[in-house]
């Protein structure tokens, strides 16, 4: 047993627990860590702005499942980090914040840099830590880490005091864990909760499989596709369940809710049995929640019981992990399906037949355009390019929902978007955790112009680091989705959502060394993608789009899912 | 409507904000709160009095629930439970009075615990509706301070076959009777 400091020994930890790298920002406190890292193999990626090292984590976490890391130091270094931290918590995307926080003798004495980081956090993360006994240090980043990737994953932070840092101990490795008495993981369903699942899907004539987070996380996807094989029954995701179904499935609709295809919302409003697996009954999934799937009865999956009739009162609930929870009830399903698959067989195929036909003549539309490039034309032009394999992070707003309406993802982990908080500012760093988890993937971030301009220090990290990241900017010269409500709902007074002063992204790119173009004519789009994605590095694309284009179809806030407002019809192609 | 939870949590600090930060945060006033060591010093027990709307009341028992912190949380409102609080009175009577504020006391099982020539102070346990009731009595006395430990609470055992009373609802009983309870 070595004798260790511990900042040593929580380098040692993050190492040990698998951390492969750790976006961060240095301050006083945290400078014994800084110290370690000047020679220790645990890479650190410097940020330009905590909450961004947030974000960061946080795409390298979706990118691969496993953990990120970020670290902050105390007061403002760690207040910074909350806006991640809670878009992690939301997501439930399993990452580990470290923070320094004031030596122990001066917490609560207003000390320069003091913040009550465990108190601010507390509803930020799944759990947090304060360590103030540095034999507990190796145990809590232990246990940290198993808490925020294990069951319904999260954001977990530890908060270490300076004094801490750097006394010395006889580092022993985390070694047995704890029992932690209250931590109740439900992985493995109770049997009687399947056998009833089994019992009502075989009983479902319009089955429905609503799939969102969870079938990501749980890794459950092959097994969601197979359920949905076995039933012959449609599947529709939320925004964070895209890439859980390839979107060229034949049993694939589209994205459901607010910006979600006619036929799942649609499809979603006349089943008779909805098969929610990793959900949440969102309220940009629901919208108005009594006229939600009104005439289903409802079959909840989840690793949280307190998801099952959250939102939505479920008729069979079944706690546990989704992957094993599927397998469980496909092998049940197909074990009984020599005597019960027939119930309901003929209805189950009018049904799929009719959303297929419902989806076939209802497509995402939009009208062309030969002058100016259409926002659904520049994501159609990315998905060529992408082909369902790139990475595709994106920001908030309207491209944001182009995105996941047109764009196709042949499996999961290729989409990150910030979902249930909506964080502008989350696209930019998100890509970078992914291209430094994924450096051989091709990875492109799709952002609006405002929320890159909440990101736009982080050119600096890209540049520094030449991590190769496409930065596609959506430029409608708008905050586009608060303008869309203005639009359609204040009568066009526009107010505060003109981005006006957007930089001239050739000389920024210049600034930061980064090479860069701007387009702005339909014409000159793919030129400059293969200009974009010639180059090894990152780029920066500037498209200038129609600045008046909606989103389409929508559901107003509070309406029901299936009152949507449709997009203008474009008028019918001339000649072939 | 008042919602009586039981908890078992881990006694780490911190425990205590977490359960107290799921019920502030959705706004709901906190009547009283107990936490002490159980058998077991590593863990801690609770009861919470809150107002919580009925629809909220299985969530909030799962929300709590999933604390890594919290090993268990019962809601105790339409239940046999077992229902004690403990309060300190201290009541300024004149001295013609004083002899009938002892036989008040004597009848809700107060004892004296501290004498003064122009107060007594009482201790008194018992449900929160005794409580209650003898202090409005002991208003009749002179003036009143008083602090309350807030309910505590514990399951009976199921062969117990009294009817369930919902708890905060006013229970009409007769003083006898609710002395004894
Ligand atoms: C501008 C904007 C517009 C939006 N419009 C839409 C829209 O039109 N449609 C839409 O769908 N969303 C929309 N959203 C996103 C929406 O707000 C929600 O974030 C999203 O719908 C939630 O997805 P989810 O239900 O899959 O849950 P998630 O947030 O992904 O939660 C995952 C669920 O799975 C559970 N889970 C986790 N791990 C496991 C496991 N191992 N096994 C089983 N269960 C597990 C969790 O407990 C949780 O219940 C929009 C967001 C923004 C910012
Ligand atoms: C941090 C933050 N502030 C404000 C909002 C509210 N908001 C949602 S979308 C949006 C507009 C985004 O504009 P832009 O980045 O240009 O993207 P676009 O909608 O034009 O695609 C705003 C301001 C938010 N989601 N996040």
């Amino acid at each position: 047993m070595a004798l260790m400091t511990g900042a040593q020994i929580l380098v040692e930890s993050l190492a040990r627990e698998g951390a492969e790298v750790v976006f961060g920002y240095p301050g006083g406190v945290t400078l014994p860590v800084y110290d370690v890292f000047y020679d220790h193999p645990l890479r650190h990626v410097l940020v330009r702005h905590e909450e961004n090292a947030a974000f960061a984590a946080q795409g390298f976490a979706r990118a691969t499942g496993k953990v990120g890391v970020c670290m902050a130091t105390s007061g403002p270094g760690a207040t910074n980090l909350t806006t991640g931290l809670v878009d992690a918590l939301m997501d439930s995307i399993p990452i580990v914040a470290i923070t320094g926080q004031v030596p122990q003798s001066l917490i609560g004495r207003d000390a320069f840099q003091e913040a009550d980081t465990f108190g601010i956090t507390r509803s930020a993360t799944k759990h947090n830590y304060l360590v103030k006994d540095i034999d507990k240090l190796a145990q809590a980043v232990h246990e940290a880490f198993y808490i925020a990737g294990s069951g319904r994953p999260g954001p977990v932070l530890v908060d270490v005091t300076k004094d801490v840092l750097l006394s010395k101990t006889h580092y022993e490795a985390a070694g047995k864990m704890r029992p932690l008495r209250g931590y109740g993981l439900q992985l493995t369903p109770e049997s009687a909760a399947v056998e009833a699942a089994v019992d009502f899907l075989w009983g479902a004539e319009r089955p429905y499989i609503y799939a969102g987070g969870g079938v990501i996380a749980s890794g459950a996807h092959e097994e969601l596709v197979r359920l949905s094989e076995i039933l012959g029954a449609p599947v529709a995701h939320t925004v964070m369940g895209l890439g859980a179904m390839p979107t060229g499935h034949p049993n694939f609709i589209s994205m459901l809710g607010m910006h979600g295809g006619y036929a799942a919302n649609m499809g979603v409003t006349e089943c008779d049995a909805l098969i929610g697996v990793g959900v949440r009954f969102d309220d940009r999934v629901t919208g108005r929640l009594d006229a939600f799937a009104p005439n289903a009865r409802v079959l909840h999956v989840d690793v949280d019981e307190a998801e099952i009739s959250k939102n939505r009162r479920a008729d069979v609930g079944v706690v546990g992990d989704a992957k094993i929870v599927l397998r469980a009830i496909n092998e049940r399903l197909e074990a009984t399906r020599a005597e019960r698959g027939g119930e309901n067989l003929t209805a189950r195929r009018a049904w799929m037949d009719r959303i297929r036909v419902m989806k076939a003549e209802n497509p995402f539309v939009y009208t062309p355009s030969q002058d100016e490039i259409k926002p659904q034309f520049l994501m159609e032009k990315l998905d060529e390019i992408a082909q369902g394999e790139a990475i595709v992070t994106v920001d908030v707003g309207q491209h944001q929902m182009w995105a996941a309406q047109y764009m196709r993802f042949n499996r999961p982990r290729l989409w990150q978007s910030s979902s249930g908080l909506g964080s502008m500012g989350f696209g930019l760093p998100a890509s970078m955790g992914a291209v430094v988890a994924c450096p051989q993937k091709t990875v492109i971030s799709i952002v609006g112009d405002g929320g890159f301009m909440m990101a736009l220090p982080e050119l600096g990290t890209i540049a520094s680091n030449g991590l190769p990241i496409k930065i596609v900017v959506m430029n409608n010269g708008t905050l586009g989705m608060v303008r869309q409500w203005q639009q359609l709902f204040f009568n066009k007074r526009y107010s505060q959502v003109e981005i006006s002063s957007f930089p001239n992204a050739e000389l920024l790119g210049a600034a930061f060394g980064i090479p860069a173009r701007t387009v702005d004519k339909p014409a000159d789009l793919d030129g400059a993608l293969k200009e974009a994605f010639f180059e090894a590095g990152p780029y920066l694309l500037n498209v200038k789009v129609a600045p008046e284009e909606c989103v389409y179809p929508m559901v107003p806030a509070g309406g029901a899912v299936n009152e949507m407002i449709l997009a203008p019809q474009p008028p019918a192609p001339v000649g072939g | 409507m008042q919602q009586l939870i039981s908890l078992l949590v881990e006694n780490q600090p911190g425990a205590l904000m977490r359960v107290a930060g799921v019920l502030t945060s959705r706004g709901y006033n906190i009547e009283s709160l107990t936490v002490a060591k159980t058998l077991d010093p590593t863990l801690s027990s609770m009861t919470i009095v809150a107002n919580v709307n009925e629809e909220g009341r299985d969530l909030l028992i799962k929300q709590i629930t999933r604390l890594v912190n919290v090993i268990k949380a019962v809601d105790l409102t339409v239940s046999h439970a077992v229902r004690r609080e403990l309060a300190l009175i201290k009541v300024y009577a004149s001295q013609d009075k004083r002899a009938g504020l002892l036989r008040e006391a004597e009848i809700f099982r107060a004892r004296v615990v501290d004498a003064a020539p122009n107060s007594y102070t009482l201790e008194v346990t018992g449900s929160p509706d005794k409580l209650d009731a003898l202090i409005s009595l002991l208003h009749n006395y002179g003036q009143v301070e008083m602090v309350r430990s807030g309910a505590m609470a514990m399951a009976r055992e199921k062969q117990n076959k009294l009817p369930i009373p919902k708890f905060g609802e006013a229970v009409e009983e007769p003083v006898a009777e609710m002395v004894e309870s």
